[in-house]
């Protein structure tokens, strides 16, 4: 009996899972949540172009580029397809939700809170609660929101009352 | 809806350059606080709210270059001080704090009441843009709302002055909503699902308790904003617009 070769379909989900996101280099891209699918089609001059949909965290995401940039050329290297493209899509909005349990486990390891789960604090596309975080270091709720903006578009600062840290939390959104 | 007959394409047009350059002009002015604005996480957040902004005019300017055929960046930056088409309220100068504050809060409850009605156009990649975008925008809602409280309740001087940058914004505010040439056309077409009238009086319905809550004086309705809403510019503008291009001014082919 011979294993049967990996298909090709998780040779590209491994080689995404191989690429940090730029910002938070902690957690994978595949772990974010930003890939939504990819697909194979035939070129009209033969051959077969990979397309990849990348879903923006935050439309104005300056790391989108850089993104876009390494799925390129990881995806070229593997030479699966003729061509590769990477498209951005809005189809379905990227929400904080999307970032895997092994994701939340690598940005609290790194010091992020990970984002609390959204669901139904979002009445249509509206923030009704401002959700509590739980300290990164100390595993406390005892925390404060200091600025739900922080140094990167998808980042809100904290402050912890029991291990007295500031912290930073992944913006649910 | 893929297929757009060209006066229906032309009246996108007018209403994603519109917004864009709401979202673009008001996001260099306010990023003029970066490393000015009164304490530090203030200086963060005003920074990434106009960073949001400038990020939500990109994906309008691509979405309409998509349209049309141009090119996001030239549409940005490639055109004169007098070929933008933000409302006037985005023709002021950032002022003092109070008056960027007064500012930003008539503006995000006006894009938040335009995003509302937009989140069902039947122009679908606008829907689904203008759907992520509102999950950012409700921070910016719940952070002006508390900014206009705090200045509110701070004292005489700033009580003053917020009121007095709300007096002076407001007659330009109703310009948001200024009419479009072809407004009647998206309309009918249900790619702005609802007439700029109806959402300025929905405007006037979340602001006006705002302000009377935070004890300020609610000027009276002010008549319909006129035709020259998105076409009259002012030397601060022109002034900003100078700014903003002079990067890209200075080498027109350069890549980054």
């Amino acid at each position: 009996m011979v294993a049967a070769a990996p298909s090709r379909e998780s040779a590209v989900w491994s080689a995404l899972a191989e690429l940090p996101d730029p910002e938070i280099p902690a957690i994978s891209l595949v772990d974010l949540g930003v890939i939504r699918g990819f697909a194979f089609e035939p070129l009209p001059t033969g051959g077969e172009r990979l397309t990849v949909e990348l879903m923006p965290t935050f439309v104005g995401c300056p790391a989108i580029d850089v993104m876009r940039q390494q799925i390129g050329e990881r995806l070229t290297d593997l030479r699966i397809a003729d061509e590769v493209t990477v498209a951005l899509t809005f189809a379905e909005p990227w929400t904080s939700d999307r970032i895997t349990p092994a994701g939340r486990e690598a940005l609290r390891r790194s010091g992020f809170a990970p984002p609390v789960t959204i669901g139904s604090t979002f009445v249509g596309d509206a923030l009704t609660v401002l959700p509590i975080a739980t300290c990164p270091y100390c595993a406390s709720r005892n925390t404060t929101l200091e600025n739900p903006f922080g140094p990167t578009l998808c980042r809100a600062i904290y402050h912890c009352a029991d291990c007295r840290q500031p912290f930073e939390a992944f913006k649910p959104v | 809806m893929t297929t757009l007959d060209a006066t229906t394409r032309e009246a996108l047009a007018e209403l994603l350059l519109a917004m864009a350059d709401d979202e673009f002009v008001l996001g260099f002015w306010d990023s003029e606080w970066t490393g000015i604005a009164p304490i530090l996480e203030e200086d963060v957040a005003m920074s990434s709210v106009s960073q949001d902004e400038i990020g939500h005019a990109k994906a309008l300017y691509e979405l309409l270059a998509g349209l049309t055929g141009g090119d996001a960046d030239q549409i940005a930056f490639g055109r004169p001080a007098d070929g933008y088409r933000h409302a006037a309220l985005m023709n002021h100068a950032r002022t003092d704090w109070a008056f960027s504050i007064a500012r930003r809060f008539l503006y995000e409850h006006a894009d938040a009441v335009r995003l509302e009605s937009l989140a069902t156009s039947a122009y679908q990649p606008l829907a689904d843009l203008v759907i992520k975008m509102r999950r950012e925008e409700t921070y910016h809602i719940l952070h002006f709302d508390l900014w206009l409280k705090r200045l509110a309740e701070g004292g005489d001087e700033s009580h003053a002055r917020l009121a007095a940058g709300i007096g002076r914004l407001w007659v330009d505010a109703q310009t948001v909503f200024a009419p479009l040439d072809g407004e009647a056309c998206l309309v009918a077409a249900r790619i702005l699902p609802e007439s700029l009238e109806t959402l300025r009086s929905r405007w006037l319905e979340r602001v006006r308790p705002r302000l009377a809550a935070a004890d300020l004086p609610v000027p009276a309705t002010h008549g319909l904003p006129g035709a020259d809403g998105r076409t009259r510019r002012t030397d601060e503008f022109a002034w900003l617009h100078g700014e903003f291009t002079m990067v890209s001014g200075s080498e027109a082919e350069a890549t980054w």
